[in-house]
């Protein structure tokens, strides 16, 4: 029998993170501290929204770019909270997840093979690279530092650019270091993408889980709107990840060949779900910001209890990630995150599952009650206590 | 600073005020003060323990009661209030609107207390006009909380 596997995809790597996720569910007794999602339910009247659509048989399709409702609730949304117009009628996708939104996005723009490069800054979510190779492209990581709080500066953006460029991943705020762009930074890297005609996907999935300011997106920044893809999606803010509900906004000529996509592989995002995210645009702002001011505080907690053991991290103003620095330990963080749990049975993802120069760094979620973190904390400092004894 | 400190002790008296300070990110000092006031104001009126009798071996039976009172000229319905919410058994007293004036909230012992303090002292009182004593069979939900659910952590334990 010849082989039935595409190469490409055989040759992609694993997510690091399913390696570990293999570990900790050995261990029945670990606190882990690396979820990627929020651990409030999904709040009530949304819930009931959804369960009521399924009461009057909303059970069929929807169209493929999504319920009319929706989209308007989604441009309304973005215009009150980022302060960016976008045409509910020709602008909009709802999606599956966030995660679609990258997916189709990428395969809407790449000519596949013809060595098109991606820009993906790292340590960032586990899907770009893949993603984009799976599209046709070549990705291109650019390294993040921790002396710029894993921002993007526009010398960093400027130096991994060659005349193969075309797309820009803009993965802020950032899963896994907590990082944000302000307003100064996107203004800072606006003119190289458009000196270099780039195209921006801009996942903004954490934008609702800012702690410094409300968030900024790059397609606020003057020009940038007509070359950005803006993601966004209800899983985080809204904790609904079980939902699988996202959508992208673009210039209708983008979102016209995403569309095709979409319908060709999707159809259309999940009907209960969308009748509950519009439940959740009109009524949810309150719960939102309770939410995030209870993340807030867990990070505050964090950053705190960090201080005090004399571990190194920078502070982060978004998402529930805090992304401490390990290297005076002198061991590699998977090392560390193995040890950490061998021993004092706390999970933690270490920061190469999100790429290479994620190395010496710890990925530490608070999507978590402070109960939880206070216990897990104080194993994370016994660990650290020891090691420094030895 | 109010709101934020209100909202977080309302579900947790016992959080320390150095864990306060920490979380809101105000200084310790200001977080005492500011609780300081708000026991002088009257804004915090106590701190209390949300129990669940049922686990226990103590007997307790409590009732919601119904009170129709002809309210008082000059006082309207504070002096019969005040009266009922005298009594240490009554553990709650809230002036209604509807179809009835006052719901007093009672705990007993054992049915009989109740239906003895009901009988004996309240329907005597000069202006109650009637009552109606419903027993709490179960309680699910109290002061915001679920009694009886048990919270797992339900997500896988690794995402990315």
């Amino acid at each position: 029998m010849r082989d039935p596997l595409a190469k490409q995809v055989v040759d992609l790597k694993p997510s690091g993170i399913r390696k570990f996720f293999d570990i900790v569910s050995e261990m029945k007794d670990a606190i882990s501290l690396g979820v990627g999602e929020p651990d409030f339910d999904t709040p009530w009247h949304i819930r009931d929204e959804g369960i009521y659509s399924l009461e009057k048989g909303r059970t069929f399709y929807t169209s493929n770019a999504g319920l009319k409702e929706l989209k308007q609730e989604i441009c309304n949304y973005l215009d009150k909270r980022i302060g960016v117009h976008y045409d509910f009628n020709k602008e909009v996708l709802v999606t599956v997840g966030g995660s679609e939104g990258i997916d189709v996005g990428l395969r809407a723009l790449i000519n596949p093979g013809e060595g098109e490069e991606v820009l993906i800054p790292q340590p960032s979510y586990v899907s770009y690279e893949p993603c984009a190779i799976l599209a046709g492209a070549k990705p291109v990581i650019i390294e993040l530092k921790q002396e710029n709080e894993f921002r993007l500066t526009a010398e960093e953006l400027e130096a991994a650019i060659t005349d193969k460029t075309k797309v820009l991943i803009l993965p802020f705020p950032n899963n896994p270091t907590g990082a944000i762009m302000e307003r100064e930074d996107l203004e800072a890297i606006a003119p190289v993408i458009e000196k270099h005609d780039l195209i921006v996907i801009s996942d903004e999935i954490y934008s609702e889980l800012t702690y410094k300011g409300n968030h900024v997106s790059i397609a606020a920044i003057p020009e940038m709107q007509k070359r950005t893809i803006l993601i966004n999606g209800f899983s985080k803010g809204f904790a609904m990840t079980g939902w699988r509900l996202g959508y992208a906004c673009a210039p209708k000529e983008i979102i016209e060949q995403m569309t095709k996509i979409h319908q060709f592989a999707i159809m259309c995002a999940p009907t209960t779900s969308q009748y509950a995210a519009v439940e959740a645009l009109r009524n949810g702002d309150e719960d939102v910001k309770e939410m995030r001011e209870a993340y807030n505080q867990r990070r505050r907690f964090l950053m705190h209890a960090f201080k005090q053991m004399g571990l190194e991290c920078f502070e982060p103003y978004g998402a529930f990630y805090v992304f401490p620095c390990i290297k005076e330990f002198g061991m590699t963080s998977e090392e560390f995150a193995t040890k950490l749990l061998e021993q004092e049975k706390v999970a933690i993802v270490p920061g190469t599952a999100f790429g290479d120069c994620g190395e010496g760094f710890l990925r530490i979620s608070y999507a978590y009650s402070l109960e939880n973190l206070k216990e897990a904390i104080g194993r994370l400092e016994r660990f650290i206590v020891r090691l420094r004894e030895q | 600073m109010r709101e934020q400190i209100l909202a977080i002790i309302e579900k947790n008296s016992r959080v320390d005020i150095n864990e306060l300070a920490v979380i809101l990110g105000i200084p310790e000092l200001d977080v005492a003060n500011e609780i300081k006031k708000m026991e002088e104001e009257g804004i915090i009126c106590g701190y209390h323990t949300l129990i669940d009798w049922e686990k226990t071996s103590i007997e307790k039976v409590s009732a919601l009661i119904e009170v129709r009172v002809t309210p008082q000229r000059g006082q309207g319905f504070d002096s019969i209030a005040e009266r009922i919410y005298k009594y240490p058994e009554v553990h709650a007293v809230y002036l209604i609107s509807g179809g009835y004036d006052l719901l007093v909230s009672l705990e007993g012992k054992t049915l009989k207390e109740v239906s003895t303090f009901v009988t004996d002292k309240l329907s005597t009182l000069e202006s109650v006009l009637s009552t109606a004593t419903h027993f709490v069979l179960k309680k699910y939900k109290d002061h915001g909380t679920i009694l009886d659910k048990k919270t797992e952590d339900e997500r896988m334990k690794v995402t990315p």
